[in-house]
């Protein structure tokens, strides 16, 4: 569910049309099979009648390229949640579903998965205006070089820190954001569960199949109802293979949810990054000012080399002291330059992390909405058909 | 020789007595009999209920009421191909309901109420109202076991459960027994034959039932038929009975197998809604962190809590009415094997003495014992009775079944059902928001 909202979307059409299988020389030269994925560009514009629509350009890009691009995204817009890419590997699984990453079904599924978040961030009012984007889309080149600067300041995310005061706003909806992971992460593995159990009851039924065919045998009568009676239950028993088929993309919208909650947690901790920094330069200008006051009056209340040396080693001179006075205020005016700098810094986070977040809330409530109408759909569905299998297993009952 | 049994249908009525009409209040009609029955005017004693022995004391005039008052049964859609459609009208018609617990210093043991229906002339009264247990049943089991050996007895539920292990009072316990035991005796009163028993009579309508005296000759009679075929061996077995053998023996084992596939469904059933009810709890504690989506949440944690309870009825249903019937027909399954067996004793000694005969007739020129004649008498009887009542059993069973598979069938679809309109609602529901917050946009 994407608005077509950006100047992108107005110009271009972005499709992930197919997947294929490749095998090369990965970077320790060593064989491996892998698969890419073709990008599809159109110009959006409307073909005349009797036009035949402009060939697409193309290129084929493997998932790694997509997850560097994702990071590159994280670090330069720190205050966006990014779109998540469809799953690594294939998680909360039931029994059925292959956990192989070559698996045809986990192939198609990731094709949809991998369109979806092109489309994501190509209706983003502000990643749909990146530069790097458009080439990740346009040009075949390699911009490794990119992705690594951009892979080195991540580094420095997952740094421990405190931060003294908490903006509210953003533990709130940190909280909500590790609550929604746990929920969704909890209702995807009872759903598999679910799912499970639900293909046991099915296909046992098969087995009415072959006993009433059986039993048809030797009977006069009832045997052509019997016969085809057990025809309806084996249709019964083959039935839940596509109701569960289908019931997988239910899964994966809230799993793109489920990976849209790291997102949000990766804006607050980066917030968080800059409110330490802020409350760092802070506390640095404070403590600069500290000496400087220290300095001028003679006072020692702080701790310092210097001072201990002086006091035990005698008073340094006037000269000296007033060299070392023009150094802290050259360090003062620096100081509170950054500070002015990282406020500022931190106001415009604050300003656009909160429209993106309000921009995702309401993405979120209306994906989310139309997900529960669509699984509701689904399950309706699913009646129907259990209803019109019985109903011809009762006509034929009827007929015995 | 009577010209061939009965063949006529009277499919057990599965009617409580108090909705059937009376049988007098509806027009007599003239008779047009069907291809195989025998009309018979009053007066004959062969009227092709009896067999050779002297137990049976069906009345003529009560054959004539049979043969005599012909209507269209209504459960049979009026089978032109069923050679055996038309019929006879019930004149006796009993209901087994209404459980009731007794506590005595000696025993706690649970009675039900046994109304009867009737216009037979062997009855004193036209209604009648008893009260009788488990054992009573056991009693006029084996009382017709004895006094009709030619006859298929239908079954009666078990009789011993494991103290312990089921609860003998418990109501599911109780409402299954009942529904076996009302089904027993609804057989028995539209069997042709078993119906015009004395013990039967003394079932419905005596207040003390062990008291009767005039059945014990009777019985004595009834005995002496069972115990006097051992010790001959079986030449050759008619085709027919063998086929009937045969075919006894594959549909027990389908039984079987049914039986086992529906225990095994069960069991999934069982674990699905465990699981399933996790589900929709954990959709209602999603719902508790959301504020536009609290409603769509909670609907949806509503509806899966109603398919849980949707499918729990399905399966209460399986195992209530599904289960127990199937069980029941294992046991209607052996009691058939036995009358065949007992066919084949009485075969076999009337080959047996018939061969003794043969022998000594060459040695002395004795004329033909007339025990061997009556051996004869009581062979052809016991295979045309036994024939009727194959054919009766298998019609039984060919509705018995359709009945328990269509019902199977029409749970599953309510169970559906139900599930379809819950989703139904809900989708109404949120897709009303949608359209309210729609119009709020353009606003």
């Amino acid at each position: 569910m994407v608005e077509k909202g950006t100047a992108l979307l107005r110009k271009l059409e972005i499709n992930v049309a197919e997947a294929e299988k490749r095998t090369g020389k990965n970077t320790v030269n060593m064989q491996e099979t892998y698969t890419v994925y073709l990008i599809e560009i159109r110009p959006a514009e409307t073909v005349p009648e009797g036009g035949t629509p402009a060939a697409p350009d193309t290129l084929w890009r493997r998932y790694s390229e997509f997850e560097l691009l994702r990071t590159y995204l994280l670090v330069t817009y720190p205050y966006v949640i990014v779109p998540p890419l469809p799953e690594k590997r294939a998680e909360f699984v039931w029994h059925k579903l292959s956990a192989d990453n070559l698996d045809p079904d986990f192939v198609e599924r990731r094709r949809v998965g991998l369109e979806n978040f092109l489309l994501r961030v190509a209706s983003h009012p502000v990643l749909s205006n990146d530069k790097i984007f458009f080439l990740f889309l346009t040009e075949v080149s390699n911009r490794t070089h990119i992705y690594t600067y951009a892979d080195s300041r991540l580094k420095s995310l997952s740094a421990m820190f405190r931060v003294k005061n908490p903006d509210k706003r953003f533990t709130a909806l940190k909280h909500y954001s590790d609550e929604l992971n746990t929920v969704i992460s909890q209702l995807l593995r009872v759903r598999a569960r679910v799912a499970d159990r639900l293909y046991g009851v099915y296909k046992v039924h098969g087995n009415y199949g072959r006993v009433f065919s059986e039993w048809s045998a030797i009977e006069k009568e009832m045997g052509d109802g019997l016969q085809s009676a057990g025809h309806h239950m084996d249709t019964y028993a083959a039935s839940i293979d596509d109701i569960l088929e289908e019931e997988e993309h239910y899964a994966d919208e809230l799993k793109e949810y489920l990976f849209y909650t790291d997102a949000v947690r990766s804006v607050c901790r980066k917030h968080e990054l800059i409110q330490y920094e802020l409350e760092m330069a802070a506390q640095d200008l404070a403590h600069k000012k500290q000496q400087k006051e220290e300095l001028a009056t003679g006072t020692v209340r702080i701790f310092s080399l210097k001072g201990m040396t002086s006091k035990l080693f005698g008073q340094e001179s006037q000269e000296q002291r007033e060299s070392r006075l023009a150094t802290l205020e050259q360090s003062i005016r620096e100081g509170e330059e950054t500070v002015k700098e990282k406020n500022a810094e931190c106001q415009e986070f604050v300003r656009t992390a909160w429209e993106d977040i309000e921009r995702f809330k309401e993405q979120k409530d209306k994906d989310l909405r139309e997900a529960l109408i669509g699984y509701a759909i689904m399950q309706i569905s699913m009646c129907k058909k259990g209803i019109q299998v019985w109903s011809n297993a009762k006509e034929c009952f009827n007929k015995m | 020789m009577s010209a061939g049994a009965p063949r006529g249908l009277a499919s057990s009525g599965q009617k409580p007595i108090t909705e059937i009409l009376h049988p007098l209040s509806a027009a007599e009609e003239t008779l047009s009999p069907g291809p195989d029955v025998t009309v018979s005017g009053g007066g004959e004693k062969d009227s092709g209920l009896t067999n050779g022995t002297p137990v049976e004391t069906s009345s003529p005039a009560s054959a004539s009421l049979l043969f005599n008052r012909l209507q269209l049964d209504d459960d049979l859609d009026g089978d032109a191909r069923d050679p055996y459609a038309s019929t006879e009208t019930r004149d006796l018609f009993v209901t087994v309901d209404d459980p009731k617990k007794h506590v005595s210093t000696m025993e706690t043991y649970i009675t039900y109420r046994v109304s009867t229906k009737t216009t037979r002339i062997e009855f004193d009264l036209p209604e009648y109202c008893m009260r009788r247990r488990y054992q009573d049943f056991d009693w006029l089991r084996i009382k017709l076991e004895d006094s009709q050996p030619t006859h298929l007895i239908p079954p009666l539920p078990e009789k011993f459960v494991m103290k312990g292990v089921v609860d003998r009072f418990s109501e599911e316990f109780v409402e299954t027994r009942m529904k076996a035991l009302d089904k027993f005796l609804k057989r028995v009163a539209d069997h042709p034959v078993l119906s015009f028993n004395p013990h039967l009579n003394a079932f419905l309508s005596a207040k003390d039932l062990n008291k009767r005296q005039g059945l014990a000759l009777l019985t004595k009679v009834g005995e002496s038929v069972k115990h006097v075929a051992g010790g001959y061996k079986l030449r050759t077995r008619p085709p027919e009975f063998c086929a009937m053998g045969e075919y006894l023996d594959t549909f027990a084992q389908k039984l079987g197998t049914i039986d086992r596939i529906a225990q095994r469904i069960l069991k999934e059933q069982s674990e699905y809604v465990t699981e399933l009810r996790e589900y929709g709890t954990v959709y209602s504690s999603w719902a508790g962190s959301e504020e536009e989506l609290r409603r769509p949440l909670e609907g949806v944690a509503g509806c899966v809590t109603t398919c849980c309870g949707a499918l729990e009825d399905l399966s209460e249903n399986m195992s209530q009415d599904f289960l127990p019937v199937l069980r029941e027909y294992v046991l209607y399954i052996e009691s058939m094997k036995n009358v065949l067996r007992k066919r084949d004793q009485s075969q076999a000694e009337y080959e047996g003495r018939l061969e003794a005969a043969i022998l000594r007739k060459q040695e002395d020129r004795t004329p033909m014992p007339v025990e061997v004649e009556k051996c004869q008498d009581k062979v052809e009887c016991f295979n045309a009775d036994l024939k009727a009542d194959w054919e009766r059993w298998q019609s039984n069973k060919r509705q018995d079944f359709k009945q328990l598979l269509t019902g199977i069938a029409d749970k599953n679809i309510n169970h559906y059902e139900k599930c379809q309109a819950a989703w139904e609602s809900l989708i109404t529901l949120l897709q009303e928001k949608q359209t309210e917050d729609k119009t709020s946009e353009t606003n």
